[in-house]
């Protein structure tokens, strides 16, 4: 028996377990409490948005602490450090290391621009892009996972071609050719027109590239869950089809849903990374991670933290929201889970 | 079973058939722009443009202009227009060096994968699985690119381990190309490593549950043996059809950054630099043939599953 009502569940009399004193606790209280116990996943989490914060407040970071901008190059300036003047690039070209001040906390590159700005603008870039994404995968995914798999026959022959067709492009490689193709005369979507520099070009880009990877369980769920008896009861009751994918189907697919998406902010940002790094992302001169890392990766051996900050930031943000959804997974889906006490769940699945 | 077969054959024609029309879609017909300019590149003449237009058709109708590049694309004469050299052999010549990636990393990935599972698996919820858990998160999390230049930094700048990138043919100097991609295979492979560990994990642990393994147990059959001959061999079937499916990609190019990074000289990297030039012609070519790789793959193995298991046959259309 599927989930349909955790309070038809909890409800019903003499439920076993440790769980059965209380009335009414639906599975995502039930997930959340579980989600509390693992400290490991809500350290993490709290990284996550730890990272968010910091980047949120880039422009007061800019204007009070570093007193500039993300682009702006202070190749020919000096910068005091513990009382020496020192080149914020050096005449052969080598950028200065972090100053540890508020000027050059985390360096130069070689452009003279304060690393520690562009870090925190470039991570809102990076998020924001990671975000968009996985809004547009989840919204396109769930409507195309559901419609194909509750109306099947022809929906289905056609949606899931397309799926499977999306889904044999190599994911780099798929984003590298609507990056390049995009990047030069950016996108008309109806009324939306886009330019080829915009910020939105990646994220539109990244979220139509995993929709198969999130559509395709969906559709598996909705097949099955058609044929449950409150389907029918509903039908039955006169809903139509829109008013059944809605408030029935919809809800029985949600913790799959919200399993996703973490998942698919950690996917989007770094692929956003690797496509910027191969030059068909973010466009300079915006910063993000994946910009400023392969900015600084030829530069490597002189000026290792330009690779080594924005590298360590993205590697953080994604291990953060990585171990949180994990710790999301096993909170909503004990299966996934060796766990005695959570058998209990496991036998009302 | 020869039903089966040419079923398969026949539904993957199709979808190569479609690939190659979305992907002449994506470069030349998306709206906004010309698609000579789109082809030209960034750094155009107009004479250029106009030649294009012209050798290519674009002034012609659309199903008119899907012809005549998959002519040129079958019949081997695309030229890239940045370097104007031929597309197709260029690949050819860059195809050696991307094989070895892909089989040397695929070999690596497979074993370290199933083997962190399985121990991950055996130990569940202890220290092990705990260790390789997270080790297999922080995997997952870094780009390999970053990993990549940072192994070369650290292994073969500093340490003088390794060598600093760059390709040596097998047939030219069999040592010289095994000390050149130990560091490119482990690179690929700790992504895949940790994505296939995790995966195989909760696949054992879901079929642990199973009513035939309680069965092999009440046999009285060793642990080891219940775990090897009727655990991991079903658990395994997922992990062997993900791994036909990135290995194709990899030989299709999907593998472009670690190939960039470690200077290989494949037909990844071959991408990456047609891109940085913007120079259209190869980058089509390029993803079509990633993606014909891995449909191609797919067939493969879904026939060499049926033969091994009736079970999909039946279920799997």
């Amino acid at each position: 028996m599927a989930t349909v009502d955790s309070t038809v569940r909890a409800g019903a009399p003499a439920a076993p377990g440790a769980e059965a004193g209380r009335v009414g606790v639906g599975p995502y209280r039930l997930g959340l409490r579980r989600l509390r116990r693992n400290k490991a996943a809500l350290a993490f989490g709290a990284l996550f948005l730890l990272i968010v914060v910091l980047c949120l407040c880039a422009p007061i970071y800019a204007s009070d602490v570093a007193h500039t901008g993300p682009n702006a190059n202070h190749v020919t300036e000096t910068v005091k450090v513990g009382g020496v003047s020192k080149d914020v690039v050096s005449p052969t070209g080598v950028p200065i290391g972090p100053t540890w001040h508020g000027r050059f906390f985390l360096g130069a590159d070689q452009n003279g621009r304060d690393i520690a700005v562009r870090l925190l603008y470039g991570g809102r870039n990076s998020l924001e892009v990671g975000a968009i994404a996985t809004l547009i995968t989840m919204t396109l995914a769930t409507i195309v996972g559901i419609a194909a798999g509750f109306f099947r026959g022809f929906v289905d022959g056609v949606l899931a071609r397309v799926l499977d067709l999306i889904w044999a492009y190599p994911v780099v490689l798929l984003g590298i050719a609507l990056g390049t193709s995009l990047a030069l005369g950016g996108i008309t979507i109806g009324p939306f027109e886009l330019q080829g520099n915009s910020l939105l070009v990646p994220a539109v880009i990244i979220g139509f590239v995993y929709v198969p990877y999130v559509a395709k369980p969906i559709r598996g769920q909705v097949l099955g869950l058609r044929e449950q008896e409150f389907v029918d009861a509903a039908r039955v009751g006169g809903a139509g089809p829109l008013r059944i994918m809605w408030s029935e189907i919809l809800p029985n697919v949600s913790s799959t849903i919200i399993v996703f998406v973490p998942l698919m902010i950690a996917n989007a940002i770094l692929l956003e990374a690797a496509l910027s790094y191969l030059g068909a992302g973010v466009q300079p001169p915006n910063p993000s991670w994946g910009t400023m890392i392969s900015d600084g990766i030829r530069l490597i051996p002189s000026a290792m933290h330009m690779t080594f900050v924005p590298g360590i930031m993205l590697v953080l943000a994604v291990l953060g929201v990585n171990v949180f959804g994990d710790g999301v997974r096993d909170a909503l889906d004990p299966r996934a889970k060796v766990r005695l006490e959570e058998h209990a769940e496991e036998a009302s699945r | 079973m020869t039903r089966f077969v040419v079923r398969r054959l026949i539904s993957m024609t199709l979808v190569l058939f479609a690939i190659s029309v979305l992907t002449f879609l994506i470069f030349q017909a998306i709206p906004n722009g010309d698609p000579a300019a789109r082809l030209a590149g960034r750094t155009s003449t107009p004479e250029t443009v106009a030649a294009i237009r012209r050798t290519w058709g674009f002034d012609k109708p659309i199903y008119e202009q899907y012809i005549t590049t998959m002519k040129k694309i079958f019949s081997g004469d695309v030229i890239s227009y940045a370097q104007q050299v031929n597309v197709v052999h260029q690949i050819k010549l860059d195809l050696p060096a991307t094989l070895s990636l892909a089989i040397g990393a695929g070999i690596i990935w497979l074993a370290l994968g199933v083997l962190f599972g399985l121990l991950s698996a055996m130990r569940a919820g202890h220290f092990t699985d705990r260790a390789l858990t997270v080790l297999a998160l922080v995997g997952v999390s870094t780009p390999v690119f970053l990993l990549g230049a940072v192994a070369l930094y650290f292994l073969a700048f500093k340490a003088s381990i390794f060598p600093n990138g760059g390709y040596v043919p097998l047939t030219q100097d069999p040592v010289q190309w095994l000390y050149h991609m130990i560091l490119p295979w482990l690179v690929l492979s700790v992504l895949f490593i940790g994505i296939y560990s995790r995966v195989l994990r909760s696949n054992l642990l879901d079929t642990m549950n199973e009513d035939y393994v309680r069965t092999a147990r009440a046999k009285g059959i060793s642990e080891r043996r219940v775990l090897l001959r009727h655990v991991l061999r079903n658990s395994l079937i997922p992990i062997v059809s993900l791994w036909s499916l990135d290995f194709a990609a990899v030989i299709g190019g999907g593998a472009i950054l670690t190939e960039s990074v470690f200077n290989l000289q494949g037909v990844g990297q071959y991408a990456a630099e047609s891109i940085a030039q913007l120079d259209v012609p190869p980058v089509m070519v390029i993803v079509m043939l990633g993606a014909f790789f891995v449909v191609v793959l797919s067939a493969v193995t879904d026939v060499i599953f049926a033969l091994l298991d009736p079970r999909i046959r039946l279920t799997g259309r």
